[in-house]
């Protein structure tokens, strides 16, 4: 039997810069491939309703009328399936995560994305 | 003293809310005196009816949910699944995406090691090894995301093959850093292997003989600490057929031997990642899906905590009549039951978690 | 695959005979579920019982119909480990098994629905407590 096998690990310890980050003044480098969430390019959508048919939790909503599209961030599951599908490439999986919501948007039609 | 009273029986109940337990299983305990002579499993807390959701998901959609059955079993559910698909619908998944597959299983099953290794250590006692181990397992999750994209919800396996390739320069990297890990992890399996209070918390603790562990059922390393050479990988599924490895085996029986178990297990898997990353051919990763599967497949793989069953019956729709997993969990209960039998009271935790207990894998 | 695994068509009157020559032969249970709207020329109401054993790397799965609402014998008495598998198939599809023996009454899944995935049979005559 081994005595004190955790000791040198422990002593290095005492002189080892911590494991974990000072969060948040020091931030993760996030990965190229990280499943972030989806962005929407909408000047470049023709609101075919694929991404809407393709997505396992229901979470997008393309109004073809109103030439809107919506997603509900809490039921993204971030599988990428719906921006795999895209025929114009206006889905993308980006690395970043989301931001907190704290003012509830409606969701804008393309004319007022590329007015504004 | 009077006999009568020698022989008094204590119910204890156990969970489904403890410590050492990270998810909700409860144990009705008879002690006599310190001894446990009888053990009533319970579970069934979170039983969330995800095999009965087939039938209302597509099941090129199905895999999304598959994966999400267990949060460190992830990808081997999700392939476990589309290979199920595969195997009714006469798919043959091109080689390329077959060494993807073997690549991500074995470093999951790395990730789900390093985190039991963690959670034993905890569950003893020893704060520092638990730490020392999941900061590990941390360099493992780094490559998974580096790779899927996913830190334990991979999704990246599909129908008839896989969604995302690893790049040459991905693959070397991914050898340097597991060249870079062997030393690191050495040092903290060294210590679950030699240190003495390590071994005083495990050793002789919670013995399950061969016999036992071989009649009631027991898969993966609960099975193989018991002596039983039985390890599906060797049923030669995806690209295991081209890899050699040799089963991992201890006899005693013991908490010690499943810790030790695992603890080669990584390494195994180390030697099995570095040979499929030297062997793995180029080409395509995926071949186009079309139709819907009717007929049925029941197929089996190792993961990390042992044998797991899928049996997928379809009828020709996109719709599934019927996924059934059989986790690893379920299989490895009545063999604990048996293991604690005539164990002390303060070392349930331990031999409780020593089957690396996955509840929500086994409520799915 | 080198894989040596075959399903074996019974009839529900031969399942513990079998079951006897499987547990002598050294198998051991592999798995015990539930399926629905079984194949061929089983009427579409029937359930279809699949037992799964083992030995080595070889899996033969015993596959048996029974009408709704039969009672079928419990394989406790030869596989122990087999209650878990029992409890759960009786309550996710209401079969009745009787002779298990660590029976939990209906109270293996707490769930709210009685038996959640057979909706032929109506919640109200669900046997809870048999």
């Amino acid at each position: 039997m081994a005595y004190f096998t955790m000791a040198k690990d422990t002593l290095a310890n005492l002189f080892r810069k911590p494991a974990t980050r000072m969060y948040p003044s020091v931030v993760r480098e996030i990965f190229p491939a990280t499943r972030g969430h989806i962005a929407m390019d909408i000047t470049t959508c023709i609101f075919c309703g694929i991404c809407q048919k393709k997505c396992p939790t229901g979470a997008i909503k393309v109004d073809r009328a109103n030439k809107t599209w919506e997603i509900e961030r809490l039921a993204c599951i971030a599988c990428a399936s719906c921006s795999d599908a895209c025929p114009k490439q206006s889905l993308s999986m980006e690395n970043t995560y989301t931001g907190p919501v704290t003012i509830l948007e409606k969701p804008k039609t393309r004319e007022e994305v590329s007015g504004a | 003293m009077e006999k009568a009273e020698e022989k008094r029986h204590t119910i204890v109940p156990f969970g489904p809310q403890h410590p050492v337990l990270p998810e909700p299983l409860h144990f009705d305990f008879v002690l006599e005196d310190e001894k446990v002579v009888d053990v009533i499993p319970s579970i069934g807390y979170i039983h969330r009816g995800l095999e009965i959701l087939v039938q209302k998901r597509e099941f090129t959609e199905y895999v999304y949910v598959a994966e999400r059955i267990c949060g460190i079993c992830s990808f081997i559910h999700g392939m476990g699944y589309c290979e199920a698909i595969e195997e009714i619908m006469k798919i043959s998944v091109p080689e390329r995406a077959k060494y993807l597959r073997l690549i991500w299983s074995e470093l999951s099953r790395v990730h789900s090691h390093l985190l039991w290794l963690g959670l034993a250590a905890d569950a003893f006692g020893f704060e520092n090894l638990f730490m020392q181990a999941w900061r590990a397992r941390e360099l493992v999750l780094d490559i998974i995301e580096e790779t899927t994209g996913g830190r334990v919800i991979f999704g990246a396996c599909k129908i008839g093959g896989v969604r995302k390739d690893i790049t040459d320069e991905s693959l070397k990297t991914m050898v340097t850093v597991i060249d870079g890990m062997y030393k690191d992890v050495r040092t903290i399996c060294d210590v679950f292997l030699n240190d003495s209070s390590v071994k005083e918390r495990l050793c002789g603790i919670g013995i399950l003989s061969r016999e036992d562990a071989y009649s009631l059922g027991a898969v993966g390393p609960m099975l193989r600490a018991s002596g039983v050479s039985y390890d599906t990988r060797k049923l030669g599924y995806g690209a295991f057929g081209d890899i050699d490895f040799d089963i991992v085996t201890e006899t005693a029986g013991d908490c010690y031997a499943r810790c030790a178990v695992r603890v080669h297990e990584i390494f195994q898997s180390f030697h099995i990642i570095k040979q499929a990353i030297s062997k793995i051919p180029g080409g395509p990763i995926s071949v186009k899906v079309t139709g819907a599967p009717n007929g049925e497949a029941m197929v089996r793989y190792e993961q990390p905590r042992g044998e797991v069953i899928y049996y997928v019956k379809a009828n020709g729709t996109k719709f599934l009549t019927r996924f059934r997993a059989r986790t690893p969990t379920f299989a490895n209960i009545p063999a604990m039951i048996q293991a604690l039998k005539g164990c002390d009271f303060a070392d349930v935790a331990n031999i409780v978690l020593t089957i690396d207990p996955c509840i929500s894998c086994t409520e799915r | 695959m080198t894989e040596n695994k075959m399903m074996i068509d019974i009839g529900s009157d031969e399942v513990l005979s079998r079951v006897q020559s499987y547990q002598q032969g050294g198998y051991r249970l592999v798995q015990m579920c539930c399926v629905r709207e079984p194949a061929g020329n089983v009427p579409a109401d029937h359930l279809e019982l699949h037992y799964t054993f083992g030995r080595d790397y070889e899996m033969v799965d015993l596959k048996f119909s029974i009408p709704p609402g039969a009672a079928i014998e419990s394989i406790t008495q030869i596989y122990p480990c087999a209650f878990l598998y029992e409890n759960e198939i009786h309550d996710l599809y209401g079969v009745s098994i009787q002779g298990i023996n660590i029976d939990f009454q209906g109270n293996f899944y707490k769930m709210a629905a009685a038996h959640p995935f057979n909706p032929d049979i109506e919640p109200g005559q669900a046997q809870k407590e048999k």
